[in-house]
């Protein structure tokens, strides 16, 4: 499994370098290759006239954005449609969207760039490109019209795709010269000059979402709710305990049910059953008696995880550092000393919709519907399990029910239904996973233990700060090639000294950050929000209880740390200031407070909690501070940060995959709880763009939101709380 | 054979009377809509009416269904996605990935089919549907809009 997965993730590095790179030169490609199709799509009498790889513009001016990353829910369709319509100065009323395939992509020299939709990445790395794209095409579109009326494009004007030439005093529409406008060569890249963010018109403001009619009333095409003619249906089960395989199954005991067509094994670790409906094949394979070889696995479980963690707390040998100065003399000497060890545990993803996936092979095409975060790794994976050469591939991209980092890379799924697929040439076979499934084979966040110390001196200063991560990698499982020379620095997120990305915002004297890799068998991969969440929990408790000890305001205490970091510090300032920090509260109320950066973006949260008698938490408000540089969609940015508390909440208060026998215990909702609407507090978001970087959104927000409610607890009990989730915590 | 009035129509089914309700609407009708999420009644997703009161269909087997019952997904809850819950879903653009949200949207019907105006706490009890987007906050908004626009 872990050689497969790294060939996965080999496949996907390298489309990403290729990506990049057609990212830098994207539109130059796209102008490029674009005339030739462009021609073909005006043959086609009242189809849209293809102004370049991005924009098409219909008879009727409707104006269709395509777009190449994946929408589960994060709003990156619509923010991404703004980005170019605010350059195309199209009316917004008119704007749909359309999603391209990988299998286009390819065809056209990657004309898209990069289609992975992850680290929060989907509008700040490809916001350059689409741009341009949407300038270059209303440059054309102008030049269009001046031809036509033969006057110098630069006396033209335009308005909502309403094109006006003031002294003759005539209009025309986007609609009207798209044809004659797609025949034009493309401008010169360096004649495109963007907008100033500050004077955007539809970027910038808090539109409505393109895609929520569908999701009213029933009829959004879910990739599970796929139908194809003649589709059989797959439930397929995989070893429990990860690393093991199949021993055997005794199929006559359910090939007589109605509707079964096949027992068969998927990859020597798993076993599906092929009906003619998927709960006919569900409860054919839940009645089917398999027996598994556990591969030594079964011996395994949280209790030995732990200790393989602690063992790391205590190594000589790390995997990455972060330093400065001499931490561990500075502790040693200090006036005053504190150590902590904190704990957070394994996490599955838990996206509403299950793992699923559609396959139709033959000896001459490979198709898969799919829901995906990184549609060219599902082609990959098509074309690696199939046989096919990628230019026979396709895959049609289902907007996620959820993706959370589960529906990255791996594409495990789609493996296994290509696999299941092979054995039906021609026939569409749609395999589901059940949701123990889905829980019991996820790749989950990793799980750690940190070591805190720090030293004060006698006026209550940090001279000296040592953390220690121990716990399993990452890229240890999945992408081997970023660790070198044994350092693999991802699992520090949050904590590095670098700017831009996740750089710790605290100037400590004496600094030591180690990690150590402790792996276990259990799979691996990014959760939302990744490694900045387990990170912000170590480091934002711990900076609570060293401001605790000594004697300082939680906010005042961080802000004598910030002043070489003014942005960390930006956002810390402007929730205190939203959140009414030092205030009064009402009594039996407490608040808490974190920062952290990830994701090239900066957050800070304030939590306000409290504790009734019988220990019962109440989480009442929380506030959100956001500098993501740019805010494209400030309504959608507020839903994601909402979201992120209920992410991250969840998280918090009960999130927790155990091992017991090599296998993971909660594979359902009833013992892997979610949090519900009765205990969602009151969100207040404050965005605080500074417009001088493109920071992402969908994730940055969840790490401080553990943090701040751990912190407003150590105030309200003054007992700080060190293991997740809070529901194995006594609070009074 | 199973005999079910699913939005208004009644169908002849010929299927193993131990089928989840929930399996029969997306398979057999081909209605899919009403979502799988976890197949114990936890999540809710695939809430629908049964005489116009809120449940799990993946927990009610359909032999157990008289054929007078009249069974609403949420492609029978209007014809126009008209209906107040799913007006206000709209204004305060309140779906983000959108699996969730029919069940979500048949559980603030039937709420508010009982209960004109809910309090706050009316809504915490009625509204325990899982979304893992978060769309809780919009969601309680929302159900207080549709009140306002029933």
């Amino acid at each position: 499994m872990k050689t497969s997965a790294g060939r996965e993730a080999d496949v996907s590095r390298r489309t990403f370098v290729v990506g990049s790179a057609a990212a830098g030169g994207g539109l130059a490609l796209g102008l490029n290759t674009y005339a030739a199709r462009s021609a073909q799509a005006q043959n086609a009498a009242e189809g849209p006239a293809e102004i370049n790889a991005w924009v098409l513009i219909k008879p009727d001016d409707t104006c269709v954005i395509r777009i190449a990353r994946s929408e589960m829910g994060q709003g990156t369709r619509t923010g991404l449609a703004q980005l170019v319509a605010e350059e195309l100065e199209c009316d917004w009323k008119k704007v749909t969207t359309e999603s391209i395939t990988p299998g286009q992509n390819l065809a056209r020299k990657r004309v898209w760039g990069e289609m992975g939709t992850g680290g929060s990445r989907g509008i700040r790395t490809s916001q350059d490109y689409v741009r341009r794209a949407g300038a270059a095409a209303r440059m054309m579109l102008l030049q269009a019209a001046a031809s036509e009326w033969n006057v110098p494009v630069g006396e033209l004007t335009v308005v909502d795709g309403v094109i006006a030439h003031g002294p003759s005093n005539r209009t025309t529409s986007y609609g009207k010269v798209a044809a004659a406008a797609a025949k034009l060569p493309p401008p010169d890249p360096k004649s495109i000059v963007l907008k100033n963010p500050k004077d955007w018109k539809i970027a910038g403001q808090a539109v409505k979402r393109l895609d929520t009619a569908d999701k009213l009333n029933g009829s959004k095409v879910f990739a599970i709710d796929v139908k194809l003619p003649g589709m059989l249906c797959a439930a397929i089960k995989d070893c429990p305990v990860f690393g093991g395989k199949v021993k055997g199954y005794d199929e006559s005991k359910i090939l007589s049910r109605s509707g079964v067509r096949r027992v068969m094994h998927v990859n020597d670790t798993a076993v599906a059953v092929v009906a003619d409906t998927w709960w006919r094949a569900k409860s054919a394979l839940d009645a089917l008696p398999i027996e598994w070889d556990d591969s030594g696995n079964a011996a395994k479980s949280s209790a030995t995880i732990a200790e393989l963690l602690t063992d790391g707390l205590a190594a000589t040998r790390t995997n990455g550092e972060v330093q400065n100065g001499d931490a561990l003399a500075a502790i040693a000497s200090a006036a005053k000393r504190l150590e902590a060890v904190y704990r957070t545990p394994f996490l599955a993803h838990a996206t509403m919709e299950p793992m699923n996936c559609t396959a139709k092979i033959s000896a001459e095409k490979a198709e898969v519907w799919v829901a995906t975060q990184n549609s060219e790794a599902s082609l990959a994976a098509l074309s690696q399990s199939s046989g096919l050469p990628l230019n026979r591939c396709e895959v049609y991209r289902h907007d996620l029910g959820g993706g959370f980092g589960r529906r990255g890379g791996a594409q495990d799924y789609v493996h296994q239904a290509v696999a299941i697929a092979k054995e039906f040439p021609g026939i569409p076979v749609k395999m589901i996973w059940s949701r123990e499934e889905d829980m019991a084979h996820d790749f989950y966040r990793p799980i750690s233990q940190c070591r805190m110390s720090a030293g004060l001196d006698e006026a209550g200063n940090l001279v000296g700060l040592h953390v220690r991560v121990s716990g399993q990698s990452i890229n240890a499982f999945s992408n081997q090639g970023a660790i070198a020379s044994g350092k693999d620095m991802r699992q520090l997120q949050g904590l590095y000294a670098e700017p831009g990305d996740a750089q710790l915002g605290y100037s400590v004297p004496n600094l030591l950050i180690e990690y150590v890799m402790r792996n276990t068998h259990v799979p691996v991969g990014p959760w939302r929000g990744v490694n900045t969440n387990q990170n912000a929990v170590y480091l934002e408790c711990f900076i609570e209880e060293v401001a605790r000890a000594a004697g300082k305001d939680s906010v005042e205490f961080r802000r004598a740390l910030m002043a070489d970091h003014p942005k960390h510090l930006g956002v810390l300032e402007a929730v205190a200031a939203k959140a009414d920090w030092g205030k009064p509260l009402p009594p039996g109320v407490h608040r808490g407070v974190a920062q952290f950066m990830g994701y090239g973006s900066y957050s800070a949260a304030v939590a306000e909690v409290s504790i009734d008698p019988a220990g019962k938490l109440k989480v009442h408000r929380m506030v959100l501070a956001l500098n993501c540089g740019h805010a494209v969609n400030p309504g959608q940015i507020a839903a994601q940060i909402e979201g992120s508390v209920a992410y991250g909440l969840t998280a918090t208060l009960y999130g927790e995959c155990t091992v017991e026998n090599g296998r993971m215990k909660q594979v359902n909702f009833d013992t892997y709880e979610i949090m519900r609407l009765a205990e969602m507090p009151k969100v207040e978001t404050v965005i605080v763009p500074t417009y001088d970087f493109w920071g992402g959104v969908g994730e940055p927000t969840i790490s401080v939101v553990a943090p701040a409610v751990l912190n407003a607890i150590f105030d309200a009990t003054g007992k700080p709380v060190r293991s997740l989730p809070l529901k194995n915590v006594k609070l009074v | 054979m199973v005999t079910l009035n699913i939005n208004g129509k009644v169908h002849e089914i010929d299927i193993e009377p131990d089928t989840p309700l929930l399996w029969v609407i997306r398979e057999q009708i081909g209605l899919t809509g009403t979502k799988y999420g976890c197949g114990i009644a936890q999540c809710g997703a695939c809430s629908v009416h049964l005489d116009g009161a809120v449940v799990r269909s993946c927990s009610i087997r359909v032999g157990d269904l008289q054929p007078t019952v009249r069974i609403v997904t949420i492609e029978g809850l209007s014809d126009t996605s008209s209906h107040p819950v799913q007006r206000a879903w709209a204004e305060l653009d309140v779906p983000q990935c959108g699996y969730c949200q029919s069940g979500q949207i048949m559980a603030a019907a039937a709420l508010l089919a009982q209960t004109q105006r809910p309090t706050d706490e009316q809504i915490d009890a009625a509204m325990t549907n899982v979304c893992r987007c978060g769309t809780y906050q919009r969601i309680r908004a929302a159900v207080n809009l549709a009140a306002d626009l029933a």
